[in-house]
């Protein structure tokens, strides 16, 4: 698998048969790359595939105690691998290549304004004067498009959403124009529209300055609108490296396959349940947050997460609750569990209101409700072996021996694809997927009528997604629960999802039949969250990078509710087929 | 027992493990035999040096000092030990009411400990033994309530962070009562931080009783302990100095066999780290 690069100029970076080991135990085996001045290539792989790890090496970062024990890394005339003196690397970061982490909560000194840490770097590296650095942080700032730069110097990181801080974070790397960028996994932690926002900054400020730019992520769908080039590492083995058209088009390994069937996840097909009346019913449900203002003394600031929520799923229904976060989706979960109080409105279930029905009835009745949560690695009591994990969701079961609820767990855990003997270990002991699956093991083994799914894949790999997505359709089949199945990304709930509730700031702002709302998004916010997921489709020859097309729609934008402003009349409109959107004027009708 | 195996595997584990297994043997032989009888005197033959009647020699009154510092082990542990009770025990139960059912209780109880907290636990024990009396109950209870704070603070606090986890709410959702949660899901995961506590508090406590002793408000001679041994011998340190450097030492090794240990088992146990216990069968 050659490069298709022809150009016959001394690459950027060289890596020949690079080693990497910890300890006798190598991580990174044989990896041959280069890279051009200005180009983008995309390192992809699975979590332990050791792609995070080559990043590091050229650094000359790797954390201890992994060491390069073969093979050479070149950056522009300098010998990685064997550095004249320390001094040589620690000048080349920062200054010539530049480095962004995943977590944009962590990457900032939360002590430090943002100019203090902007100017840090440029004092060390350049000789400019302090008005100079200073109009410069300013200039990238405004390049990754923040408001008012002037005034964000003097505040500090906590003031940032995660999205704004990566940005930060960007334009003070990109300050000094290094020569090659290292991003590893920079909008893994974000939202999908603010991931798209991110990473688009990105190459535009790499492509001005021609920076040379190696983005590591698990998930080719993001990676591939930007990279030149596709480079795919599977557990330590370079497996494919190619133009991006080419690796969609035609991929040459197995993995590769793989890879990008876990991205595309296949044709929707969506589970509609059965007609007749709501298993669940929530009416006009309100959450309040309240924060306690300056020293708690002087009153309360009230935050109303979720307002005015209404929304039905019936039985054997898969219904979506999308929204970025901050929007109250997991609010409304939370609140319908009873996990959290509310403020207004009612919860049904079976046609009776949770809320005053009776204690004895509602407890039987929340007992046909369980919850899948988004974190496999916090979900699980770590003290407990899966086994008693799985079992204690009968606990409430009357009449079962010892016995049979321990057989009960076993065939549940055969039922999600474990195996049995898996009963007797602990949690630590098995991957992030596999934890999902017992997860959700132990949610269906009371035979509930109603899961509730907190972003259950947000936290695995794509690959492992299409895999638990696929578990959950087989067993909803077997099962006949119906699910309300809350999310960040559009295109995961369209997967199973007969009807979708988009909410954005604690209002929904549409609800439709999927279908309908793919083919007609009519909300402003809709069609941002639509553009944000990218995907891949199969083109005319082969696989291609799929630019959601969003169909002209009637009205101006303007006549649409704006979350962000809360003060404006609300009103949600019928434009039919249960097609419902949110609108600021009462008077006027969308389309 | 892969988890002991381990312990033992790291160096600070298996030398505290050894020093304190040491010293819990001879406390242990101390309480039912001794060379000699550690209280009976012998006047026409005192400051004796080691030899092979008196293998470390004897006191001031003559008595052989193996035999106190053996019986003085018994006395020291079997105080350590008894004093570890009632601050775990009650400790644990206001820890983990104040985490996890917070409220009003919470914040008086969190009140009343950070003002004991104020004080040195030794001063706060001084103070109690004028009230109870010196004596070998004085010294327990006082050292108990001067270490109550520590183990409900170190409790509080590992329940409020387990209760951040998802499992905790999981099994809320289940059906499941408070108090069966708090007692199957978050108690067990804060037994290793309170293990760790209780082997440092051992060592605490030792030390403290010592102190006590020393100043004359631990356990009364005759009978030995090796704070009231180390007083008594502070007389004629000029002269005999290893009439005081014995108990030192003795409490030395304690000491750092309990610390030792105490930081081999907060590696292990941490639960983050990837070699907790794990595949022992069902």
């Amino acid at each position: 698998m050659g490069d298709t690069t022809t150009d016959q100029r001394e690459p950027l970076l060289r890596i020949d048969d690079l080693e990497i080991s910890f300890g006798s135990a190598s991580v990174v085996r044989g990896v041959d790359l280069s890279l051009n001045e200005g180009e983008i290539l995309a390192l992809v792989g699975e979590s332990g595939s050791g792609k995070s790890m080559i990043g590091r090496s050229i650094l000359g970062l790797l954390p201890t105690p992994g060491r390069v024990s073969r093979g050479r890394i070149r950056f522009a005339g300098h010998e990685i691998t064997a550095p004249s003196s320390p001094e040589e690397l620690r000048l080349l970061r920062g200054r010539s290549i530049g480095l962004i982490f995943q977590e944009p909560l962590s990457s900032l000194n939360p002590t430090m304004r943002i100019g203090e840490q902007m100017f840090e770097a440029m004092r060390l590296h350049t000789d400019l004067s302090e008005a100079q650095i200073r109009d410069r942080a300013i200039e990238m700032l405004r390049q990754v498009r923040l408001d008012r730069p002037e005034t964000l110097l003097n505040r500090y990181p906590h003031e940032f959403s995660g999205g704004m801080r990566q940005r930060i974070m960007i334009a003070s790397v990109m300050m000094l124009k290094p020569r090659l960028l290292i991003a590893d996994e920079p909008t893994t932690a974000l939202d999908a529209v603010v991931q798209r926002e991110v990473l688009d900054i990105m190459e535009d400020v790499a492509r001005a300055s021609g920076t040379a730019v190696i983005l590591i992520s698990h998930d080719l769908a993001v990676v591939a609108r930007y990279a030149d080039r596709i480079a795919v590492m599977e557990k330590g083995d370079l497996v494919e490296t190619g133009a991006t058209r080419t690796v969609l088009a035609r991929p040459a390994h197995d993995y590769t396959r793989r890879l990008l069937a876990a991205a595309q996840l296949g044709t929707p097909s969506p589970v509609s349940g059965r007609p007749g009346e709501a298993l669940l019913k929530v009416d006009n449900l309100s959450v309040d947050f309240t924060e306690k203002t300056f020293l708690g003394l002087f009153g309360k600031r009230v935050h109303h997460a979720v307002r005015d929520v209404s929304l039905t799923v019936a039985p054997g229904q898969f219904v979506g609750l999308v929204g970025e976060s901050g929007s109250g989706k997991s609010t409304i979960g939370r609140a319908i569990c009873n996990l959290t109080p509310k403020a207004g409105g009612t919860v049904s279930f079976d046609g009776r209101d949770l809320d005053t029905c009776g204690a004895g009835e509602e407890q039987r009745l929340r007992r046909r409700i369980r919850v899948v949560f988004q974190d496999p690695f916090s979900s699980l009591n770590p003290r407990m072996r899966i086994g008693r994990i799985v079992r204690e969701g009968l606990r409430h079961e009357p009449g079962l021996s010892a016995a049979e609820r321990q057989k009960a767990a076993e065939d549940m855990l055969e039922a999600v694809g474990l195996s049995r003997d898996m009963a007797g270990r602990f949690p630590h002991a098995l991957s992030g997927g596999q934890r999902q699956r017992v997860a959700i093991a132990r949610a269906l083994i009371a035979k509930p009528d109603l899961i509730i799914a907190d972003e259950p894949v947000s936290a695995l790999d794509v690959t492992i997604q299409a895999q638990i997505l696929a578990l959950l359709k087989r067993l909803q089949a077997e099962y006949g629960f119906a699910c309300l199945f809350i999310s960040h990304d559009l295109h995961i709930v369209e997967q199973l999802c007969a009807r979708l509730y988009v909410l954005h700031k604690g209002r929904l702002v549409e609800e439709a039949p999927t279908p309908a709302i793919f083919a007609a998004p009519r909300h402003p916010y809709t069609r941002r969250l639509m553009s944000a997921s990218p995907r891949l489709e199969q083109g005319d020859d082969g696989l291609q990078l799929a630019e959601t097309e969003l169909p002209e729609i009637g009205g101006a934008e303007a006549d649409y509710y704006d979350a962000t402003r809360p003060e404006d009349p609300y009103r949600l409109i019928d434009t039919g087929q249960g097609h419902r959107v949110a609108l600021r004027s009462e008077e006027r009708r969308a389309g | 027992m892969t988890f002991l195996s381990r312990l033992l595997g790291k160096t600070n584990g298996l030398i505290g493990a050894v020093m304190l297994g040491l010293v819990l043997v001879v406390a242990f032989l101390g309480a039912v035999w001794t060379p000699y009888d550690p209280l009976k005197s012998d006047l026409l033959n005192r400051f004796a040096a080691p030899g092979l009647a008196h293998p470390f020699g004897t006191d001031m009154f003559g008595r052989d000092v193996l035999s106190r510092l053996m019986r003085g082990a018994w006395v020291s542990v079997s105080i350590g030990l008894s004093t570890l009770v009632i601050p775990v025990v009650l400790g644990t139960v206001l820890g983990a009411a104040a985490g996890y059912f917070r409220g009003w209780f919470d914040r008086l109880l969190m009140m009343v400990l950070d003002a004991l907290m104020a004080f040195p636990g030794l001063l706060i024990a001084l103070g109690l033994m004028a009230v109870i009396g010196a004596n070998r109950y004085g010294v327990i209870l006082a050292l108990s309530f001067a270490y109550l704070p520590a183990v409900t603070r170190v409790v509080r606090g590992s329940v409020l962070s387990i209760s951040q986890n998802e499992f905790v709410e999981a099994s809320a959702v289940m059906g499941n009562s408070r108090l069966y949660t708090l007692i199957v899901h978050i108690l067990p995961n804060c037994l290793a931080p309170l293990i760790v506590l209780s082997t440092m508090m051992f060592g605490w406590v030792l030390l403290a009783e010592s102190a006590l002793s020393f100043l004359g408000l631990g356990v009364p001679p005759p009978e030995p302990s090796w704070g009231n041994i180390l007083s008594e011998a502070k007389a004629h340190l000029m002269r005999y100095p290893l009439l005081g450097l014995l108990p030192g030492i003795c409490i030395s090794i304690a000491l750092l066999g309990v610390n030792l240990l105490g930081d081999a088992l907060r590696d292990e146990l941490d639960p983050k780290s990837a070699s907790a216990p794990s595949k022992e069968a069902i």
